[in-house]
């Protein structure tokens, strides 16, 4: 059984803000979609299926928005499915659509992620109190805190590390045109002296809110030789799951995310990522993530990421730059960041990052990951199609 | 495509008005255990599963995290969610398998309607900025096709009353059924539709197992082979499309192979009567065809899982040797706006 290779060769972005109140949820994906297909050079009519994911409904009040989004996608008439994995959605999505042109169900698919969060209040939207469940009232980031703190615990790690990571991002959106936080004053010094939100995390050490829509356009290997520009070839995909809570569990560094990374890897032909890839764009939506996630990505020995922040390692002249896009700490629209990792992944590889291009960047993993640290997508996209 | 894909197991809770004293998981947990005892694998053994559901009946986000627990996903497994009808989560189990990724899926889904006002809550998934502000409800949307139906001479009040006691004449025979044997055909409850027209609103599960190739031989004594399988969506707006006709479900079934062979039964998801009169035309269904022999959506209307319990009953007919060629309906959206069709067939005997 041999899949059909998958590349990506449109991607569009809208330029995200706090508050898209020009447009609505519809005009928002349509301006992301038509920008993927302007880049793949291709018309709605090119498309043969549409495969849409957003964070929790909730979010803006619609149930299923798919179906109301079916005319603005142009899917009428073809298959659209929807994926909801919690934070990991972007990226799933990407997956399920690369799967339909793998198993050559379709030729060419439209994939798209989005949230407008201007349209509600994400943080009490994830506090909702559930009967039988401790009460969380806090957010993502009164959750995450504890986590974050006990990595701190068993790593030794000083606690500098999440502000330099803060101020890194920050810097590298200033060179990302579509990033929502453009803090052209940001320094080391701001970061940390900005106010404690949920003990170790400060204000300045969270994602924003954003509104903004992600898509790409992905085909199979015929599509690909038609691509007016250089494609971006997926040579390892997968996803993993765990349950939320349980004895088990290590929150610090998840197995799903350690066994997902593994299968990406094994697919890839990576044996040392360290060494065979170039830059990660990876799920970070609070500053301590980054050197959490590069060893449970296997970038560090357990205990050893924040050294590979401190000594500059992930800066974007680094010798394994981390989010060059200025990542989820410049740009949260929930739904879609997943699929920006990836889609800047691919960018990356594409040579066509602009200012926060990397050099060398020939294979690049995007990273998600979604619910109690428990939902994992990913993919390594290279520059030249897999061998097989 | 080479590889051959078969549902080989099945298993459903019963649908009931409230299950106040179960959670999701709860709910869930049997259904879970049924359908993986029916082929002796553990959840370690599945290679892909797959979830439907939706936050909104819940009431709450992500939902769907905690349904995670009843499958004991530890160690991790490889795992996505769809937030719709089940049917579209084996859509992608489907796909998985054929990509060679993975031999076996669990796929899954479930519903509760009970916690809160299914006809308020279900005009939340309409355009939010023109349509969702009126509130208009899924029993009065669904008069409006039904409306049509009778203007287009296509239908009358006493055929839709034939459909709905057949309905529920068929689901004795289905221990799961909400609503079963002679049932009042009611008052109006929104004209045209009387409240014998309309599905019971109830809380439900679903399983279904998937294998490929030699596997599901293994698995299963007569697997239900998946011959096709498309979906297709339409226009949101009600004002720009055709209510009595449904090209979505026609066009879903040419690329599923429906047309190709005549089929001996079909389950759609028609959950008011007057849609599966629009169903049976887009279908081309003869009088020969034994249309929901489980008594359908009008006898048991779980949110997210009537879908998938359409292919799972369609499947289990093959599965006890009385189907050999299977038709299997969901829908999602408004007045039909989603279809997907599935053709399963059985070995030749």
């Amino acid at each position: 059984m041999s899949k059909e290779p998958v590349a990506v060769v449109g991607i569009g972005q809208t330029k995200h803000v706090a508050a898209r109140r020009d447009v609505s949820i519809a005009g928002l994906v349509r301006e992301a979609a038509r920008r993927a297909l302007d880049d793949a050079e291709l018309t709605w009519s090119d498309v043969d299926a549409v495969v849409i994911g957003k964070a929790p409904d909730f979010f803006e009040g619609v149930m299923m928005p798919e179906l109301y989004l079916a005319d603005a996608l142009g899917a009428v008439g073809k298959p659209m499915l929807r994926v909801h994995t919690a934070g990991s959605v972007g990226g799933s999505t990407a997956l399920v659509a690369a799967g339909l042109v793998a198993a050559r169900v379709h030729g060419t698919v439209l994939t798209l992620a989005f949230e407008k969060q201007s349209e509600s209040n994400a943080m009490w939207g994830l506090s909702l109190p559930i009967p039988f469940q401790q009460p969380l009232l806090a957010g993502a980031g009164g959750f995450f805190a504890p986590h974050v703190r006990a990595y701190m615990r068993r790593s030794g790690a000083p606690d500098t590390v999440g502000s330099l990571v803060a101020y890194k991002d920050r810097r590298n959106a200033l060179k990302n045109p579509y990033a929502h936080l453009h803090e052209h004053d940001i320094t080391l010094e701001k970061v940390q002296a900005s106010p404690m939100l949920w003990d170790p995390i400060r204000y300045s050490e969270t994602c924003p809110s954003s509104d903004g829509a992600c898509a790409m356009v992905l085909t199979d290997r015929a599509g690909a030789a038609r691509s007016p520009r250089p494609p971006a070839w997926v040579l390892g995909a997968a996803m993993r799951s765990e349950p939320t809570l349980f004895a088990g569990k290590d929150a610090v560094s998840p197995q799903a995310g350690k066994d997902c990374a593994a299968d990406v890897y094994r697919q890839a032909g990576v044996t040392d990522p360290r060494r065979d890839v170039d830059a990660v764009e990876m799920y970070v939506p609070f500053s301590w993530y980054e050197p959490m996630w590069l060893e449970n990505l296997g970038f560090a020995d357990e205990g050893e990421g924040w050294k590979l922040t401190e000594s500059g390692v992930t800066e974007l002249d680094g010798d394994l730059p981390v989010n060059m896009s200025g990542g989820v700490l410049s740009t949260n629209p929930i739904g879609a960041s997943g699929m920006i990792r990836f889609a800047e992944a691919a960018l990356q590889v594409r040579g066509q990052a602009g200012e926060h291009q990397v050099e060398r960047a020939r294979k690049v993993l995007g990273h998600a990951y979604g619910g109690g640290s428990q939902f994992f997508s990913m993919w390594l996209v290279g520059a030249r199609p897999p061998e097989s | 495509m080479t590889r051959d894909i078969a549902v080989v197991a099945f298993a459903q809770t019963d649908v009931l008005r409230t299950t106040d004293e179960l959670s999701e998981v709860e709910m869930l947990m049997p259904v879970l255990h049924s359908v993986l005892d029916r082929t002796g694998l553990k959840t370690a053994d599945i290679g892909f599963t797959c979830s439907g559901s939706s936050d909104y009946l819940a009431g709450r986000a992500f939902s769907f995290t905690l349904a995670l627990d009843g499958v004991g996903a530890w160690p991790p497994i490889s795992e996505s969610h769809v937030e719709t009808d089940g049917a579209w989560a084996l859509y992608e189990a489907w796909t998985k398998l054929l990509t060679g990724d993975a031999d076996t899926a669990l796929v899954y889904s479930y519903g509760k309607s009970s916690p809160g006002s299914l006809r308020d809550v279900l005009t939340r998934q309409l355009d939010p900025y023109y349509v969702a502000p009126l509130w208009p409800d899924s029993v009065a949307l669904a008069a409006l096709q039904a409306q049509a139906l009778i203007d287009a001479g296509a239908t009358d009040e006493s055929a839709l009353a034939a459909i709905g006691a057949r309905s529920r004449q068929d689901a004795t025979a289905n221990p799961h059924a909400q609503l079963s044997g002679p049932v009042r055909q009611g008052d109006y409850l929104v004209r045209p539709l009387r409240t014998g027209d309309c599905p019971p609103i109830g809380d439900g599960a679903a399983a279904v197992i998937l294998a490929a190739g030699q596997r599901a031989r293994e698995l299963c004594e007569r697997p239900a082979w998946i011959r096709g399988i498309d979906h297709r969506i339409e226009a949101h707006a009600l004002g720009v499309r055709d209510l009595t006709d449904s090209p979505s479900t026609r066009l879903a079934a040419e690329k599923a192979g429906a047309f190709e062979r005549p089929v001996d039964t079909a389950e759609l998801h028609a959950p008011f009567s007057a849609q599966e009169v629009v169903l049976r035309r887009a279908l081309e269904l003869g009088d020969d065809v034994r249309v929901n022999p489980s008594g359908g959506a009008l006898a048991a209307n779980p949110m997210m899982a009537a879908g998938l319990v359409r292919i799972g009953e369609a499947a289990a007919r093959i599965h006890r040797g009385a189907s050999d060629r299977a038709l299997a309906h969901a829908t999602s959206g408004p007045c039909l706006q989603q279809n997907l069709v599935a053709v399963l067939e059985g070995e030749p005997r």
